[in-house]
């Protein structure tokens, strides 16, 4: 027979103002099976615990009902408490009177009532509580990493640091992202690749670190602690081992492909390295533009190369690889501006993306560094930059604000002004939002010291007109309409997610929002994790972000992983659902439910050795949400410390009261 | 490719007045490509300028009585040249499909059935996609060859795209474009196709209308149109009737024709009528069919 106690809290008044708590212990100690019920006006203080403590020897209690606050305050508290006085600590229930009664309520008698309801329920729960334990979980410490901008290389480097093993998988030919593109970086104007290609090479050169470039992740299975990862590695046509990185391939491959590096400003050959800072600086035959890859006589390539490393037959690799933990850093993609006719529909040669002309201003970039019209290469004289270009819009289908295009654009203006001081420059804009360190300075100084002129307001039309590019739009601030003869126009186009991002989220059992970004846990308080435990976010794949927020996060993701890694095993969490396999039909309802993807269906050994199949709960990858019990056709899934009995006897306490 | 089909006819005020020419092309034309015109029998204002800038319900019941008329006359379809009626029939015809309490304010204030099955087309859109290029290409007896065309679509034929239901780039438009080349004419490359050409404020602002129209019209001229085809009774006001006084204003001295889509296939068609309209016009446009005549001759003289 249970023995159970009930101690009920004043909570100081926060209870005691609207509930009798007196009353509510009087009427517990009236319940069958309570052996002992108090009251006490800090049940959770040092005296409160010690009371517990002490009524659980001196009335040989074999569980407790906390009759106080929120299961979520204080439910680890009494759960430490008692298995200090040595019960189990699922052995406890709580009875939320604050939240759910003394602070919702005026009339004390009705709340007092309820109260004596709500202990009432804990009773009869508690009367079904049995043991519950937590079990330990091996821990693979190693990490993979998913994507190898500068996100990827920092939460790589930052792991590896901590003495952990990391696989850097990258689906381009090299690491760098998107940062290996940019020209400086605002606002203090140092060149991204001074910064960046450091770590590109901290990374290669990291015992720690295996770079897998040219590879993606196909498949994702397992869960915290021990994820099963399948990669293909993409054949590159070129043997890594071999390979000196000389370049005489590329300087004679015959075809010519558009660079997607330059943002198809320049060429690249069939045979490439992305960008002469690629590490690893081994070149990728393009098997889709490749002369003999399409029937054609060629083979320079392999007749130049003086360590005999290209091979057109290499296939693609395969492997599978265990992994503890998981950062996801896949970046973003800008939006393709030929979908807005007021602009041409990407027709105008002269109107271009704000990557694009990070390029044309690079000294790496197509032009070397001079800024030339695609249409003539002629430097321009008058430059409209226009921001907002598809964020903040219904219409273009991105709400959200793209966070990173009013200060390129400020840092845009600035280095267009300093290379070409003769050179006039208008920014349109619809607020002015840089809100980091020191970026509202720099934007001040592009307007006041370098002369950008600053419009709010859209702009409506862009069109040709002889060699000029006609800008229409309105100054809201004057009220009046504004057209402007411009040279060239520059346009911030919105951060959109990868377009198979959410592909990646459907491998990795991860959401996203309606935008497909990837989903945090909680938009303050778990920024960097994701609900799936040892998976976790760093960069613009979440929202779009600059790159101090980006590089913060990436070391918050390495942290995360280290703090997982430096456990020496993980405790499972032992409230999860499990089956009564031997009254299980093997439906496969709760397979399909099941939010985690925790159930599979097994093969038992039956009677007379014949064999059937049953559902089976993964305790690694069940968070005990209750949905398979919902699901369960027979009745037969559990959730542990809320079973069935267990509520239905909650639910009879309230009836029968 | 469809069958000889008819269509309910909804010419409006304007082509029973300052748009005769329009009407009389569109009905020739249309009868030479064996297009059916029935004109809808006491049909009424279409809803535009005054009326739905007031009330929305008005606008919309004056619209939708004369849908109701063409469900009447058992026609799926009524084919609308002037591009502001076209505009307030689709608007009201998608609005009274997507909003059913609408639907039932307007019945009730009709008296009359409305099904709400009748659904506006644009002349210009029978023209160039029911009865198609291939059959214009056909139907052509003196090519435009050498003639240089803007195609003027104006800023109601193709807006707003949700609420016509066109597949239309709505900043970029090409019917009209197409049907000039199945013509043997040239459209120029312009970016004003969809400008505004002042429309109705051509009394209250003629100022503001003589800007926009000017800028219309010397864009045209800078693309190196020989003339420009409009498929609206308004456009043509603004950029005929007020040519004159707009180029007065900006400064310049040109002259460029404008015509209607129709009087333009009237012309390649070879339908005899079709310069005494161009008379109608306050900027001449002779000028069009005599290049377009000589362009004829010499490619006869070629065979």
């Amino acid at each position: 027979m249970a023995r159970v106690g009930v101690f009920v809290c004043w909570c100081g008044s926060n209870i005691a103002r609207t509930v009798d708590v007196q009353r509510v212990a009087e009427a517990a100690g009236r319940i069958p099976g309570v052996v002992f019920a108090t009251d006490y006006k800090y049940m959770c203080s040092e005296p409160g615990q010690t009371m517990v403590q002490d009524a659980i020897r001196d009335h040989r209690l074999d569980r407790v009902v906390v009759a106080s606050c929120s299961p979520r305050l204080h439910e680890p508290t009494f759960q430490r408490c008692i298995s200090e006085a040595g019960l189990n600590p699922y052995m406890v229930e709580m009875a939320n009177i604050r939240e759910h009664c003394s602070w919702v309520h005026q009339d004390k008698d009705a709340a007092t009532e309820k109260a004596i309801d709500l202990v009432r329920m804990a009773v009869a729960k508690a009367r079904r509580d049995f043991p519950l334990f937590r079990n330990e979980i091996p821990i693979t410490k190693r990490a993979l990493v998913i994507g190898g901008g500068v996100a990827g290389i920092q939460a790589a480097l930052d792991i590896a640091d901590a003495g952990y093993p990391v696989t850097l998988v990258e689906r381009t030919p090299s690491i760098g992202g998107r940062m290996a593109q940019y020209d400086k970086t605002f606002p203090t104007l140092d060149c991204a690749a001074c910064i960046l290609t450091p770590k590109m090479v901290d990374c290669a050169s990291h015992p720690n670190i295996t770079i897998l470039t040219y590879a993606e992740v196909e498949e994702v299975t397992g869960f915290v602690g021990n994820f099963n990862v399948r990669i293909r590695k993409k054949a590159r046509g070129v043997d890594m081992e071999k390979c000196t990185g000389c370049g005489v391939c590329y300087s004679k491959c015959p075809v010519k492909v558009p660079n997607e590096f330059e943002e198809g400003m320049g060429e690249r050959r069939a045979i490439y390295v992305p960008f002469p800072q690629a590490v690893p600086n081994v070149p990728v035959i393009d098997r889709e533009h490749c002369r003999l890859n399409n029937d054609l006589k060629c083979g320079v390539c392999q007749k130049l190369c003086p360590t005999g490393a290209i091979a057109y037959d290499q296939q693609d690799e395969v492997v599978t690889e265990q992994f503890g933990a998981i950062v996801v850093a896949t970046g973003f993609r800008m939006w393709d501006h030929s979908q807005i006719g007021e602009y041409g529909y990407g027709s105008i040669p002269d109107v271009i993306s704000g990557l694009q002309f990070e390029r044309l201003m690079n000294a790496s970039g197509p032009t070397e560094g001079k800024i030339v019209r695609p249409s003539d290469h002629k430097p321009p004289k008058t430059v409209v930059f226009v921001a907002c270009v598809g964020s903040r819009s219904e219409n273009h289908g991105h709400e959200y604000c793209s966070k990173v295009c009013c200060m390129y654009t400020a840092k845009h203006a600035l280095l267009l002004k300093e290379k070409y001081p003769d050179t006039q420059s208008y920014v349109f804009y619809m607020d002015i939002r840089a809100n980091g360190k020191g970026y509202e300075e720099f934007v001040r100084r592009t307007i006041e010291e370098y002369g950008a002129n600053y419009i709010r307001g859209r702009v409506s039309r862009i069109y040709r007109h002889g060699d000029k590019v006609v800008v229409k739009g309105a100054d809201t601030l004057l009220g009046r309409p504004v057209e402007i003869e411009a040279d060239m126009v520059v346009l911030a186009t919105a951060m959109e997610p990868q377009d198979d991002a959410k592909d990646l989220a459907r491998k990795l059992g991860i959401s996203t929002d309606q935008h497909n970004w990837f989903s945090e846990a909680h938009p303050k308080l778990k920024p960097v994790e994701v609900l799936s435990s040892g998976i976790f976010l760093a960069g613009a794949c979440q929202y779009p972000k600059d790159i101090p927020d980006t590089v913060a996060q990436a070391s918050g993701a390495a942290s995360k992983v280290a703090g997982l890694f430096s456990k020496p095993h993980l405790l499972s969490e032992p409230m999860i659902a499990s089956v009564r396999e031997e009254d299980c039909a093997a439906c496969g309802q709760c397979v399909q439910v099941c939010p985690f993807s925790a159930i599979e269906l097994v093969e038992l050994n039956g009677r007379n050795g014949a064999s059937r199949r049953a559902a089976r709960v993964n305790e690694g990858l069940c968070h005990g949400c209750g949905t398979c019990v919902a699901g369960c056709r027979g009745s037969c899934i559990d959730l542990r410390g809320f079973t069935n009995a267990q509520v239905l006897s909650e639910i009879d306490a309230l009836a029968l009261a | 490719m469809q069958d000889n089909r008819a269509y309910a006819y909804y010419p409006g005020c304007s082509l029973h007045a300052t748009a005769k020419e329009y009407d009389l092309s569109a009905r020739a034309v249309c009868a030479a490509l064996g297009v059916e015109l029935r004109e809808v029998p006491g049909w009424n204002c279409c809803g535009a300028s005054s009326a739905h800038g007031r009330d929305h319900l008005l606008s919309t019941t004056l619209a939708a009585r004369n849908l109701a008329l063409v469900e009447e006359m058992g026609l799926e379809e009524v084919a609308v040249p002037c591009a502001a009626c076209f505009n307030r029939l689709a608007v009201a015809g998608h609005e009274l499909r997507e909003d059913a309490s609408l639907a039932d304010a307007v019945r009730n204030v009709l008296e009359r059935p409305l099904q709400g099955s009748a659904k506006a087309r644009a002349l210009l859109d029978v023209v160039a996609r029911d009865v198609g290029t291939e059959r214009i290409r056909d139907a052509v007896r003196r090519p435009l060859e050498g003639l240089k065309v803007a195609c003027y679509y104006g800023c109601l034929l193709v807006r707003p795209p949700r609420a016509l239901e066109t597949d239309e780039r709505v900043e970029d438009p090409q019917s009209l474009d197409e049907l000039v080349r199945a013509m043997g004419g040239e459209p120029v490359e312009w970016p004003h196709k969809t400008e505004c050409c002042g429309a109705a404020l051509s009394l209250t602002r003629t100022d503001v209308v003589r800007r926009l129209s000017a800028d219309i019209l010397k864009m045209a001229r800078d693309c190196g149109a020989d003339c420009i085809v409009c498929a609206c009774p308004l456009c043509m006001t603004n950029l005929d009737m007020r040519q004159g006084e707009a180029l007065k204003a900006a400064g310049e001295r040109f002259r460029i024709p404008v015509l209607y889509f129709t009087e333009l296939m009237a012309l390649a068609m070879g339908i005899p009528d079709a310069e005494r309209w161009l008379k109608m016009h306050f900027v001449d446009a002779s000028a069009v069919a005599r290049r377009e005549s000589a362009a004829a001759q010499s490619t006869e003289a070629q065979q």
